[in-house]
């Protein structure tokens, strides 16, 4: 591992993603789009307050998976990748310099969404709003690390597209969203524990409505950095120098 | 420094097996320092393979492979081999300078290597243009350019002519000579039998066998032949093909 290489990857993944344009668009724009129309369903009742900070975690968690194992998946199918272990690049600094750069995207991501949310929309925040946005980067951390894991699964951009349902759906379902992870039948609720987007989701829920103490929020974080460090370390096995 | 008449490349008893086809059966071979050394074989003989193994990206089943010294993929190699593959691996959202600035930087070599590689490769018209807009050739000439950050010892070039325009071809011919000429060693794989006469030394592969290890002028002579396709024609009659085990021949 070595800083230098590691953010020469992340500037690297920061212009290829300055030369397009319409990604940066819709990667800031749609959150707050769909924020909006939520918010707008729910004019004059008191569910947006409920469901728009659950919202604000799933956003950076779908998008950075996506684009995370997308743009891996690349590097895997056009040898780049390959050129990158042939030369003395570390596992680490490859996922790290993803990690970074993708974290600093969902950073401004999330602020957008989150302003959006909380100036246009009227969601109220009762707790910090810099904690919201540690939620919400954590979160994007997860997504990417995930994404990262996943796209070693995959042959075709086909097949990569496919693993957001089965890894992301399931977790949006036991979230919390639809119903609270506490009214979930038993087995349901205890896999939902399991799953570190429900941490996310409470986590934002308990600054929302500033529930709960830093601490609670604080060991949320650590559960969902946690799940991170993990798919970081499966992820960097599936990273291999020699293929057959 | 390094014995200079020692090989820069010895492989021993090298075996690939990739699924249950064998596609090294047992390669023996050296390759001499400061030449430009010709891998040449029809398509699917195991070019690729023999270059992943030297490179140290390919899984093998037994044998030995020692480059520079050292064994093939350990990690003080990577900084002394360069290696270009037949899929271009650049990135074609990035610019051709921000290419090399990137593999220069994770390379650890100076920055002003990147002029040097671009004006090596003619790509000095182009390297502010994306990737995506070049036509093919240029966009293996930016691989190339890669390759050659750093100034690695031993460069594995797989088919790095393929598909430039006679002038350009030429042109990297004397490029290669003239890294030949200032130490570094060349292994360059071709399908094309008439780059064998621009070589210093000749491998001549066919299914996963090296039918001949020697000079152009060497391998005619040995064969009677007027250029390299008859040459290796007759090789093929004197070597009918053994059945490899596992193989659909």
């Amino acid at each position: 591992m070595n800083a230098g290489r590691t953010f020469a990857t992340a500037g690297r993944v920061l212009t290829q993603i300055r030369h397009d344009p319409r990604t940066i668009v819709l990667l800031v724009v749609v959150p707050s789009l769909l924020i909006g129309l939520v918010a707008w369903i729910f004019t004059d009742t008191p569910i947006f307050d409920t469901i728009g900070p659950a919202l604000i975690a799933l956003f950076p968690f779908i998008v950075m998976f996506l684009i995370a194992s997308i743009t891996t998946l690349r590097e895997r199918r056009t040898g780049t990748l390959e050129r990158l272990l042939s030369m003395p690049l570390g596992k680490a600094d490859f996922i790290l310099g993803y990690t970074l750069a993708f974290g600093l995207l969902a950073i401004l991501q999330a602020a957008v969404a989150v302003s959006f949310a909380v100036w246009v929309c009227g969601l109220t925040i009762k707790g910090s709003i810099w904690l919201l946005l540690a939620v919400a980067l954590a979160d994007a951390v997860l997504g990417t690390t995930l994404g990262l894991f996943a796209s070693a699964f995959a042959r075709t951009e086909f097949q990569v597209v496919q693993f957001m349902p089965a890894l992301v759906f399931p977790q949006v379902l036991l979230g919390g969203i639809f119903l609270p992870r506490d009214q979930l039948p038993d087995v349901l609720h205890v896999i939902s524990d399991w799953l570190p987007l429900s941490h996310a989701i409470d986590a934002l829920r308990a600054v929302a409505t500033n529930s709960e103490d830093a601490a609670y929020v604080g060991g949320e974080l650590l559960i969902i950095a946690a799940f991170a460090v993990g798919a970081v370390v499966l992820g960097s096995i599936t990273l291999q120098r020699r293929t057959s | 420094m390094m014995d200079t008449t020692e090989p820069v490349i010895s492989i021993r008893d090298l075996r690939v097996r990739r699924g249950r086809i064998a596609v090294l059966h047992g390669l023996t071979l050296s390759v001499p320092r400061g030449q430009v050394v010709g891998l040449l074989g029809p398509s699917g003989c195991g070019k690729t393979t023999l270059m992943r193994s030297i490179v140290g990206v390919q899984d093998v089943a037994g044998g030995e492979v020692t480059v520079l010294g050292g064994p093939a993929g350990s990690a003080d190699l990577r900084h002394r081999v360069g290696y270009v593959t037949q899929a271009e691996s650049v990135y074609d959202d990035l610019t051709v300078r921000q290419n090399l600035a990137y593999f220069c930087r994770v390379l650890g070599a100076p920055r002003s290597d990147v002029d040097r590689v671009i004006a090596q490769t003619d790509l000095g018209g182009n390297s502010g243009q994306l990737v995506n807009s070049l036509s093919g050739g240029q966009r293996s000439r930016v691989s190339l350019a890669a390759a050659l950050l750093g100034s690695p010892e031993l460069l594995v070039l797989d088919e790095p002519t393929v598909g430039l325009d006679p002038v350009l071809r030429v042109n990297l011919w004397k490029l290669f000579h003239e890294l030949a000429r200032a130490g570094t060693s060349l292994l360059v794989s071709s399908h094309v039998m008439d780059e064998a006469t621009r070589c210093d030394r000749l491998l001549l592969m066919r299914e996963g066998e090296i039918l001949a290890d020697e000079t152009p002028d060497g391998l005619l002579a040995a064969t009677g032949a007027r250029d390299a396709e008859e040459a290796f024609l007759t090789l093929i009659a004197r070597h009918p093909p053994e059945v490899s085990d596992g193989g659909n021949s």
